[in-house]
Order: structure tokens, then C-alpha cells, then sequence
């Protein structure tokens, strides 16, 4: 790894005031393209440099500007998606609390770019640091007329609303994110038609994560064949990895597109925590299906992840030990999308539930191994029969666990819930490596639990 | 145009409709729960599941529209499949009380069940459980959250339809449940077809409730005739258990689609309304000398002390008649032609004054309360009560014959009071005891909507059939039958084995019907021509 892009202010302190972003060079980007270069020269850069929704679908960003009506009539609204909410996932938060004006200039650039004078970010209510940060920064932003009528003394305008959320996982879904934000409640929208066409208010509407706003100010500041160098083939630039579970340092890493997993655990996490092996990881938050310990030489990126059976999502890493049991594991994600279905088409509403509740009867001891092809049996009815993707989300764990470690499914419930995963060994630390250490989310390392 | 194929016959449908529009215009089955023809497009039941080759996975019909040369498989293994697995999410929580569910026999879930489902239960676990059951949310809805799966049919028709904001899914997940809005009730005037609405026994009617199961219910076509508007619908009465609530034949109206007229709803008080055809009826003809007659006796004979007033020549400037906007064309037809044409009677009225009270919107309610108030001002021409009563009120009339009218309630008692002291003879035909009707000298009971042919002309001049569901109560006869009859007892070829011969003449003789036909009118009517 080379010089951090989007992570590069991250350990400067008070990064999110606008002295100290001004002073490492932030809004300069804007500046110049704003007053020298034309919107559409914006989408072609950003087209050419290959980046792709960071937020999880890793759908080309330019491309999806694109999709706007040419001789639209209505206004344009972008919409930024700060509503990180998918477990193991915690690398926009970082953006937020600690370098956000990256963020509003990258809002800027992709205003200007498509045409819109108004731009909300729709931030998770459980960020409470990082809203305040961000919030301060576009009061600083709007002082200085970097925001709001005429910013840097154009005749550009460009607004920018902060919501916050009120806790639904599925308000990071865009569609259900769009109700929300009208004051509806959080259900995804039926497609077509696609926000592009009538999103917002009825309007046409972009919405970007807040990663990829991030890395546009770096695409026009270096250019678009940098960033497309700085990753994979078709995968541009580099991706903040949050790396969480039995690593040595867990934490949010930059690494370019296409680092492989094994990297990521062993070079640039400090490797398994306390000694023990690995047993499986998830690459991309709760819905992306898991990997076992010798399936991690794949590529993270989003083709590579494609091509080995699962998906790089929102990259959240999650790494599990020998000790991991699971059956724990399927208990906590079924709990969680359970817990988190908006309920609205039936096959979801009635499916994770009816899921979780078999899973925890499994848990508690009271399974049959029939309960096995049952919980399949609803995971593939489940999948892809719903307006939005959470439900396949919901499938993927059941799938992925039972298919990848159907032995030890079998064994806890011929066990009645006694043989667990190998016993935890008294913890030893290992000498921790210095690099990137300031990335470590202090706190953040647990023991796993029994 | 696009053509499509539809399992595997080729159809030629409009651009950008949707497949399953295409599917009911080619009048195919698809099982659909949230989608109603009348509503948004909510897409969250699932079940409308259709295979289209070339796509990977099935698509739900409602929200995918039809494209050039699409070829669609309603019933092929993979939609079968999907169909079937959606429903048995949809059944998962229900709480499969059917024999307790007043909805059985016409809910969604059992039909489909038996159509599409078929499959050996596996929902192993404890079912959630959901506090409100038969719990009324209005005055005439009674809610059960558990049977409810939540297709929202009826928070869109209350945010859509009557604008009104009624229901909400509140919490998520299957925790999800339907619910009036806090510290509101349902209730407005459309309430009732949120229970129509419903496909399932979440939302059930509390004035129907329990009163009959609905495969007791026989079915007939006809027209409310609650207003001006004319709104198709269906009487629902009794069909097989003759000695199951004796008193009342009729259970319920039903809306019928009627894209022209009313689409698919009809308001509260026309659907409550169908009470007045089996209470406070009168059953059996009337006059001074008529107790115990046998009852076709006693028509002879009623009709016959008509028919002699009506053969005095003098009548037609001593006697008055108040026809009725409640009354077919066929029978005003018959009004016209025996008593303004032949008998050359000179005092005939039938609009009643104006109510300033009634209610209307610009939906469906409209002021006037009779349904043929057109029709009998086509077929009589101008014609107000008011100066007839006046004339009977001041003495200047022997004689009067009333159809349906009530005097006290149209012009108060005191202006009854004073017709009938002035009155010789007050003939009274109608379904329902009135007033009017208590004070008359010669009753001759009529059939009731429900219980005889005929036509009714809309606001708009649609002419629209109604079709005889149940007999006529007691003695009571078609008015269309009282009239030939004493037409006929007035010396007047009066051959009409039907209400439909009558019609036939009416058309041949009243310029607007030209060219209608019952069977031309079919179940939807048609607009008077100019």
C-alpha cells in the first residue's frame, strides 16, 4: 500500500474543522473544476476512472449519472447514503467523523456534475459523533460560502441538508432511504421506476454512498487513469475494508481494489488474533456469503468476490476464528434480519422470521436435522421474490453457513447444543505491527463469546 | 400494440400495460392479493408470480410491463412453483381459523390454496400473535390483525379513493400489523368497501357478520337505487336455506365493476339500504271491503275498484296521479300510455321539491335520491308534485293516486292530514308502509327492485337493467303489472308477458331509448343517444 487516499486525514486531529482540511488542501479540487471544467468533463472522469458504488451493489458510478433525464424539467436532487448501517461495517464513519469535509466537496463535484442545487445526506441516527462533526463542517462550509448561493463566487448553487435516521437498517436500502427522507416510512419503492427517473419528491435523483462522493475530489484532482491504476481491472481506486472479528487489528484499512483477502487478514490485520486459525470470513458485511479458511486467496474486488460465490459488498470483513461457533453465528444473523425486515412483501416478512425461529430452536438445542433442508427451503424462497434485495441479504447467511459447514450443524444438533467449536485458548497477545495503527478501532477487539 | 403470448396462445395487447392486465383482459386466472385494478400499484404480496422467458428469474405480473414479442407462462412448473412458495409465507402466521372466519367461502387464501397451494404444511413453529381480533374499527368494519397479510388494498383505498387517511401498517417485520390510525375511527361515507376489498377475513363487514355462511348466498345483478348515480351492484339473498332467518331474504349488496358508472364501490348508505326490501313491506292489497278475500281475489277486485274510477270520464280533470322517480321506465312508460295518453288525465306529477338537505360529493353521492328521476322526466316530460298535492290539498280533486310517494314526508303532515280529508279516493301502490299509505283507501302492494325487471335511467341518461332476485313478498306484484292490468280493465291491448315487451314498446315510442334492446343494454347499460 502506497500513500492512503481516502484515509489520509484520518489520524490528522480535528481534521473535520475547516482550518485544519483547508490546510491539507481540501475544496481545492472543487475550486478549479467548478470554475474551469464543464459537468459532463466531471461524469466522463468519473466514468473512466472506473469507480463503482462503494455502499455495496458496485454499480459504476458514472454510468449511473448518466441515467438522468437529458431534458429533464424537474429539479435534481442528490442524495448521499450515510446510513452505514450493515453489520460489520463501519468505514463511512470514519469519512464523517474525521474527515467530512472530503465528503462535501466530493458532494459538490457530483452536484455540479449532474446539475442538482440540492443535495441531502442521510446520515444513521446512531452516529452521534460523526453527525455532529459533519454537521459542524457544512455550518463551516456554508460560512465560507463553499455551500448554499454562488459557492466559491460562481453562479453554481449547491445546498446540502443533513437528516439523520431513526435507526432502520433497511432506510440504507435507497429506495426505502428516499421514503424515509420524505417522511414516509422506511419501505423500499417497487422498480421501476429507478430514483434516476422519479426518485426524490418525484424527482430525478442520484444517490451515492458516501465512500464513493468521497474518492470523486481524488479522481479530478489526479486524474481518472490514476484511479483506475490504483485497482483491478474494471474495479477503480482503492476501498476502505472495515476488518473486524479475531484479528490482531481490526480496524477500517485502505487497500487498493483487488488485495487479497489473505493479505488483508495476515499483512495488513496483523493476522488472527491470540495465534489460533482462521475458520471462515465474511468479506462484505452480514449478507455476503461466507468463506472458509481455504477460500481466501480470492480477490477483493467486486468481480473477483462475484466470481467465488459471494460478494464484496459493503466490505465489512469479518474474520472468525476456530473457536467461532457457527450456529451462533446463523442465530445472530437471522436474529438480525428477523429483527430488521420492513415487512412489507410477504415472502420476507414471513421468511426471516419463520427462519429465525427455527434457527433458534436449532440454537437452544430443541433442532432436527431436517430443520436444516427447511431453513434452505425458505432461504431459496425467500430469494430474489421481493421488491428490494434484503431478503436474498437474508438468504445468503442461511445458505452459505448450513452449505459451507453442514457437519457442524448436524453435530450441534445430534448434540443438542453441547459440541461447540473448539475451545477457546487463554488469549496472547502478539507484537503488534505499527503500520496503519492509527486505523485501529481501539475497543473494537473481543473475545468471542461462549 | 405489442404481442405477447400468454401460455402459449398469441394476444395482441396496448403498449405499457402491465401483464397482468393483459392476463384479465384475456380473461385468464392469476392469483393476486395487493393489486386491485382500482388502486396503486403496492407489489408486496408477491404472489402474482409469472414465468417470462428470457428473464432468469419469475417476475410479479402487476408491476411488469408487457414488451414486443414477450412470451409469458402463468401456470409452467417454475411459476407454479413460485406461486406456491409465496403463498405459503402468506399462510405462515395466518391463524387458519377459517371455521370460525366469516370470510370463508369467498377469501383469497383458501381459493388460491385449493388452486395454487396444495402443499403439506411445514410451519413447524409458534405462530405471532397479534392483539387485535374482532375488534371494531368503525361502525361498520370489525378488524382481526391476524388474518390480515397485509396487502394494504385498504390503506390505499383510504389514501387514494376516499382520501380519508384511515389505516397504516404499523411496526415491521412480522410484527408488521394493520390498524386504523390512532385516536382515529373508519368512518365515511365508502367505509364498506374496504370489507369488499379485503381478500381475506382481516376486514369483514359487522353488518353482514355471521349472519349467513356465503355459499347460502345466492347472487343477482342489479342497480342501487339509492340515488341518481345508479351504482351496479349485486343482491345477495338467500338461495338454499328457506327456513334460515325467515324474515330476511336479502344478506348484503355487493358492488359491481361498472367502469362508466361507479367502477368498483358503491357508498355506505346505498349498501345498507337494502334493508327496506324485507322490512316494513306491505304484503297483502287493501281496501274497505277486503278482509278475507284470498289474495288473487282481492287483486281482482282492487283492480277493478280502481279500473271503475278510472273508467269515469270525468276522472281525467277530478283525479291526480304522482308517478314515481323511484319507479322503472317500463313502469312510467305504462303511466304515460294509460293514463296521460289514453285517459287524458290532466294533473300528473312526479318530481319531488327539491331536498336541500341531500348530500352529495364529487364521487359517487349525488343529491337526487330516486334512481330514474331522468327517465321519468324523458318519458312524462315536466312534471312537479307540488300543484297536484294543491289541488287535492284545496278540495278541487276526488280522487288520487299515489306511487310510492309519502305526502308527510315530502310536504308534512298537516298537507296529508288536509289531502285526505278532501280526498273521496286515495289509491296507494308501493313496496314499503308509509304515511301515506296507512291513510289510503285502496293499497295494491309492489314488488320491490329486488324482486322484479326493468330499467333505471342514471343522471347521466345511462339506461341500466335490474334483474329479479327473489318473488315479489306476499301479494305483492311488478307496479309494471298493476299497470297492464288495469290497463287492460280500462279497455287498452295490454299484452305483456314480460317487462321487457313493455320496454320494447317504450323504445319504439320515446325517442331517447331509440335503438336499446335488453339485450343491447347488457349488464352495463348504455347513454341515451343525443
Amino acid at each position: 500500500m502506497s500513500e492512503p487516499i481516502l484515509s489520509r486525514n484520518f489520524s490528522v486531529p480535528e481534521a473535520w474543522k475547516l482550518s485544519v482540511a483547508e490546510g491539507r488542501g481540501a475544496y481545492q479540487t472543487a475550486k478549479t473544476v467548478l470554475t474551469t471544467m464543464k459537468p459532463e468533463d466531471v461524469t466522463n472522469a468519473v466514468l473512466a476512472s472506473n469507480l463503482r458504488g462503494l455502499g455495496g451493489a458496485g454499480f459504476p458510478t458514472g454510468k449511473k449519472w448518466q441515467f438522468l433525464p437529458k431534458d429533464g424539467k424537474k429539479p435534481v436532487y442528490l442524495v448521499i447514503n450515510a446510513d452505514e448501517g450493515e453489520p460489520g461495517t463501519f468505514k463511512d464513519r470514519y469519512i464523517l467523523e474525521r474527515d467530512p469535509h472530503q465528503l462535501i466537496e466530493g458532494i459538490l463535484l457530483a452536484a455540479y456534475a449532474i446539475g442538482s442545487k440540492k443535495a441531502y445526506i442521510y446520515i444513521r441516527g446512531e452516529y452521534v459523533l460523526p453527525y455532529r462533526h459533519l454537521q459542524a463542517a457544512v455550518d463551516e462550509a456554508y460560512a465560507r460560502n463553499y455551500l448554499g448561493k454562488g459557492v466559491f463566487g460562481t453562479g453554481i448553487d449547491v445546498d446540502l441538508v443533513v437528516h439523520r435516521g431513526a435507526g432502520a437498517y433497511i432506510c440504507g436500502e435507497e429506495t426505502a432511504l428516499l421514503n424515509s427522507l420524505e417522511g414516509w416510512k422506511g419501505y423500499p419503492r417497487l422498480k421501476p421506476p429507478f430514483p434516476a427517473i422519479v426518485g426524490l419528491f418525484g424527482c430525478p435523483t442520484i444517490i451515492n454512498n458516501v465512500e464513493t462522493i468521497a474518492c470523486v475530489p481524488h479522481i479530478l484532482k489526479n486524474g481518472a487513469e490514476w484511479f483506475a491504476a490504483l485497482g483491478s481491472p474494471g474495479n477503480g481506486g482503492t476501498h476502505l475494508f472495515s476488518v473486524s472479528g479475531h484479528v490482531e487489528k481490526p480496524g477500517v484499512h485502505e487497500l487498493p481494489m483487488g488485495t487479497t483477502l489473505r493479505d488483508m487478514i495476515f499483512k495488513h490485520a496483523g493476522g488472527i488474533s491470540g495465534g489460533r486459525s482462521l475458520k471462515a470470513v465474511i468479506p462484505g458485511g452480514i449478507s455476503a456469503k461466507i468463506l472458509t479458511a481455504s477460500e481466501i486467496d480470492v480477490k477483493m474486488d467486486y468481480d473477483s468476490l462475484r466470481a467465488a460465490g459471494t460478494m464484496l459488498g459493503s466490505a465489512g470483513v469479518m474474520v472468525m476464528d476456530e473457536t467461532t461457533c457457527i450456529v451462533k453465528m446463523l442465530y445472530y444473523a437471522a436474529k438480525f434480519f428477523a429483527h430488521e425486515s420492513c415487512g412489507q412483501c410477504s415472502p420476507c416478512r414471513e421468511g426471516t422470521g419463520w427462519a429465525f425461529k427455527i434457527v433458534k430452536r436449532i440454537y437452544r438445542g430443541e433442532g432436527a436435522v431436517r430443520d436444516l433442508d427447511e431453513l434452505l427451503k425458505i432461504a431459496r424462497g425467500m430469494e430474489g421474490r421481493t421488491i428490494c434485495v434484503f431478503a436474498d441479504a437474508a438468504a445468503w447467511p442461511i445458505q452459505s453457513y448450513i452449505g459451507k459447514f453442514r457437519a457442524e450443524f448436524e453435530e450441534y444438533i445430534r448434540s443438542k447444543g453441547t459440541a461447540l467449536a473448539r475451545p477457546v485458548s487463554p488469549y496472547k497477545p502478539q507484537a503488534a505491527a505499527p503500520a496503519v495503527s492509527t486505523l485501529v478501532r481501539s475497543g473494537a477487539r473481543r473475545l468471542p463469546e461462549r | 400494440m405489442a404481442n405477447i403470448t400468454i401460455d402459449g396462445k398469441p394476444y395482441t395487447v396496448k403498449d405499457g400495460i402491465t401483464i397482468i392486465e393483459a392476463i384479465d383482459e384475456a380473461r385468464l386466472g392469476l392469483p393476486r392479493y395487493c393489486y386491485h385494478p382500482g388502486l396503486s400499484i403496492a407489489g408486496n404480496c408477491r404472489i402474482c408470480q409469472v414465468e417470462v422467458e428470457k428473464m432468469p428469474r419469475t417476475v410479479i405480473a402487476c408491476n411488469t410491463r408487457v414488451a414486443e414479442g414477450m412470451v409469458i407462462h402463468t401456470a409452467s412448473a417454475k411459476a407454479k412453483e413460485s406461486q406456491e412458495t409465496v403463498l405459503e409465507f402468506l399462510l405462515a402466521n395466518h391463524p387458519l381459523d377459517c371455521p370460525v372466519c366469516d370470510q370463508a367461502g369467498e377469501c383469497k387464501l383458501q381459493d388460491y390454496y385449493m388452486e395454487y397451494g396444495l402443499y403439506d404444511q411445514k410451519f413447524n413453529e409458534v405462530k405471532v400473535k397479534k392483539e387485535k381480533k374482532a375488534i371494531p374499527v368503525g361502525p361498520t368494519i370489525m378488524l382481526d390483525q391476524e388474518r390480515c397479510i397485509l396487502c394494504t388494498r385498504c390503506v390505499r383505498f383510504g389514501e387514494e379513493i376516499t382520501k380519508t387517511h384511515d389505516f397504516g401498517v404499523f411496526n415491521r417485520g412480522d410484527h408488521s400489523e394493520l390498524d386504523v390510525y390512532p385516536g382515529h375511527e373508519l368512518n365515511n361515507k365508502y367505509s364498506g368497501n374496504v370489507a369488499d376489498i379485503c381478500p381475506v377475513g382481516a376486514l369483514t363487514d359487522r353488518d353482514f357478520r355471521f349472519k349467513m355462511r356465503v355459499w347460502y348466498l345466492g347472487s343477482q345483478d342489479s342497480v342501487c337505487p339509492g340515488c341518481s348515480r345508479g351504482c351496479n351492484i349485486e343482491v345477495h339473498y338467500e338461495k338454499s336455506r328457506p327456513y334460515h332467518l325467515k324474515e330476511e331474504r336479502v344478506m348484503r349488496l355487493k358492488p359491481r365493476e361498472n367502469l362508466a358508472v361507479n367502477k368498483w364501490w358503491m357508498c355506505d348508505d346505498g349498501r345498507y339500504g337494502y334493508k327496506s326490501i324485507d322490512i316494513n313491506r306491505l304484503r297483502s292489497v287493501n281496501y274497505p271491503e277486503s278482509n278475507g278475500a284470498s289474495p288473487d281475489a282481492t287483486w281482482l277486485v282492487a283492480l277493478e275498484k280502481v279500473a271503475a274510477h278510472l273508467k269515469d270520464p270525468a276522472a281525467s280533470k277530478t283525479w291526480g296521479l304522482l308517478a314515481s322517480p323511484r319507479s322503472t321506465n317500463e313502469e312510467l312508460y305504462l303511466v304515460r300510455k294509460l293514463f296521460r295518453d289514453h285517459l287524458k288525465w290532466q294533473h300528473i306529477g312526479f318530481r319531488a321539491p327539491k331536498d336541500p338537505d341531500g348530500d352529495e360529493d364529487g364521487f359517487l353521492i349525488r343529491k337526487d335520491k330516486n334512481p330514474n328521476s331522468a327517465g321519468a322526466a324523458r318519458i312524462l316530460g315536466p312534471g312537479d308534485l307540488g300543484p297536484v298535492v294543491e289541488l287535492a290539498k284545496s278540495g278541487k280533486l276526488e280522487g288520487l293516486f299515489v306511487f310510492q310517494h309519502d305526502l308527510e314526508a315530502l310536504f308534512g303532515a298537516d298537507t296529508l292530514r288536509a289531502v285526505r280529508k278532501n280526498l273521496k279516493t286515495l289509491v296507494f301502490a308501493g313496496p314499503n308502509l308509509n304515511p301515506t299509505s296507512a291513510v289510503a283507501d285502496i293499497v295494491l302492494p309492489s314488488a320491490a327492485y329486488a324482486e322484479k325487471e326493468g330499467t333505471f335511467t342514471n343522471f347521466e341518461g345511462r339506461v341500466q337493467r335490474i334483474w329479479k332476485a327473489i318473488e315479489p313478498l306476499g301479494a305483492s306484484r311488478p307496479d309494471w303489472r298493476i299497470l297492464a292490468d288495469l290497463a287492460a280493465l280500462a279497455g287498452l291491448k295490454s299484452d305483456y308477458p314480460r317487462a321487457e315487451h313493455v320496454f320494447d314498446e317504450l323504445v319504439r315510442n320515446v325517442p331517447a331509448f331509440t335503438g336499446m334492446s335488453y339485450k343491447s343494454l347488457g349488464k352495463g347499460g348504455l347513454v341515451w343517444a343525443g
